[in-house]
């Protein structure tokens, strides 16, 4: 699936560079996309590393079992393979707490830190796991309760009311949300019943 | 709404203190612990590289070659006739695939319709309420090195859908 996607992006964007007569676009994109690629990864290096430094003592001082207690019947449902009290599932809590705060940069490092967890908790497989999906599944529809960025560009363009979207925003991330783990458990089970 | 602006910015200090003061009292070596977890931070970076610039590459040469905007007019017709204002459709359908290029149309439509216009608000709330599904499967997937990713991108995408139908719906009910 991701191969074929990727392929035809490429070649798609050729055959209409070629009929549009962009092909000069097509060479500066294959450089810019690069290196803008790695660029977000530099800036990732210190964001990552700040971050799970202080995740790990967050787990030494056992702040994500105890989060993980507090949050736990209602994760429990939503990832019912991750075993009770595994490190996992307290990463996975930290993910959605920052995402809700619109700390998009906070939960990237938790949220990676969840699936190396779970990558282990599924034997070390490169397959991913049914957790794995649903923890992606909930991070693409990203539950939002303060959208900083959109709100500061609001400020930026003289908004009379920058927040009042706020409302509109976690109403919909809501309800993305809500679609977000329908549509994972729908393939989940029409996993397992091709599988019977 | 003072207040929302004030948890945003009290979150992060709070979260390190906090951290840092239970460490401190159950006795976990704060800066040794901290030194440990961060070199796995420098590593993780790196290993994302390769998964991103594979990505990205190929985005924006679908992006630059005009394909995008051809497929963009290509659902128009059909997304206006649900009732998705025609200004709104390019950031709908780039919304999944590129970050920085929803931000970069989102504050181009706030800057020509105003930000209280409905336009504004509109893909202000779309802005909001999805994240980049190409991004994110990249980066988690690619940082712990998983290759086979199941239905991952399938439910990633019907979820960016209902959310955009959502905030559609949603804005449309509140502010019209």
């Amino acid at each position: 699936m991701v191969n074929i996607i990727w392929v035809s992006l490429f070649v798609i964007g050729i055959i209409f560079a070629g009929i549009n007569g962009t092909m000069d676009k097509v060479n500066s994109a294959v450089f810019d996309g690069a290196k803008e690629a790695v660029v977000i990864c530099i800036g990732l290096i210190s964001v990552l590393t700040f971050w799970l430094g202080l995740m790990r003592i967050a787990e030494k001082a056992g702040l994500l079992r105890a989060l993980s207690w507090v949050l736990r019947p209602v994760a429990k449902r939503l990832f019912p393979d991750i075993p009770k009290d595994h490190p996992a599932m307290g990463y996975i809590l930290s993910n959605m707490s920052a995402n809700m705060f619109g700390l998009g940069n906070a939960a990237t490092p938790m949220g990676i830190k969840a699936m190396e967890e779970l990558k282990k908790l599924n034997g070390g497989s490169n397959e991913a796991s049914r957790s794995m999906i649903t923890l992606l599944a909930i991070n693409t529809a990203s539950i939002t309760l303060i959208p900083t960025t959109v709100i500061s560009i609001r400020m930026q363009y003289g908004s009379v009311s920058p927040t009042e979207i706020v409302g509109t925003t976690i109403l919909a991330t809501a309800v993305s949300t809500a679609g977000a783990i329908l549509t994972d458990r729908y393939f989940h089970y029409r996993r397992t019943n091709r599988r019977m | 709404m003072a207040w929302i602006t004030a948890i945003s910015v009290w979150l992060i200090p709070l979260i390190i203190a906090i951290v840092l003061v239970a460490g401190t009292l159950k006795r976990v070596p704060t800066y040794e612990i901290f030194v440990e977890g961060a070199k796995e931070g420098v590593k993780m970076s790196f290993s994302i590289i390769p998964y991103l610039v594979g990505m990205m590459v190929a985005i924006s040469v679908f992006r630059e070659s005009g394909a995008m905007e051809f497929f963009v007019s290509l659902f128009r017709p059909a997304l206006e006739m649900a009732g998705v204002p025609a200004e709104i459709v390019p950031l709908a359908l780039i919304r999944p695939l590129s970050g920085t290029g929803a931000l970069g149309m989102t504050s181009d439509l706030i800057a020509t319709h105003g930000p209280d216009s409905f336009i504004g608000r509109l893909a202000s709330t779309m802005q909001g309420s999805t994240d980049t599904t190409f991004y994110v499967l990249t980066v988690y997937f690619g940082a712990v090195g998983i290759k086979k990713m199941g239905d991952a991108l399938k439910v990633g995408l019907i979820a960016d859908v209902i959310g955009i139908t959502a905030a559609i719906i949603i804005v449309s009910l509140v502010f019209l």
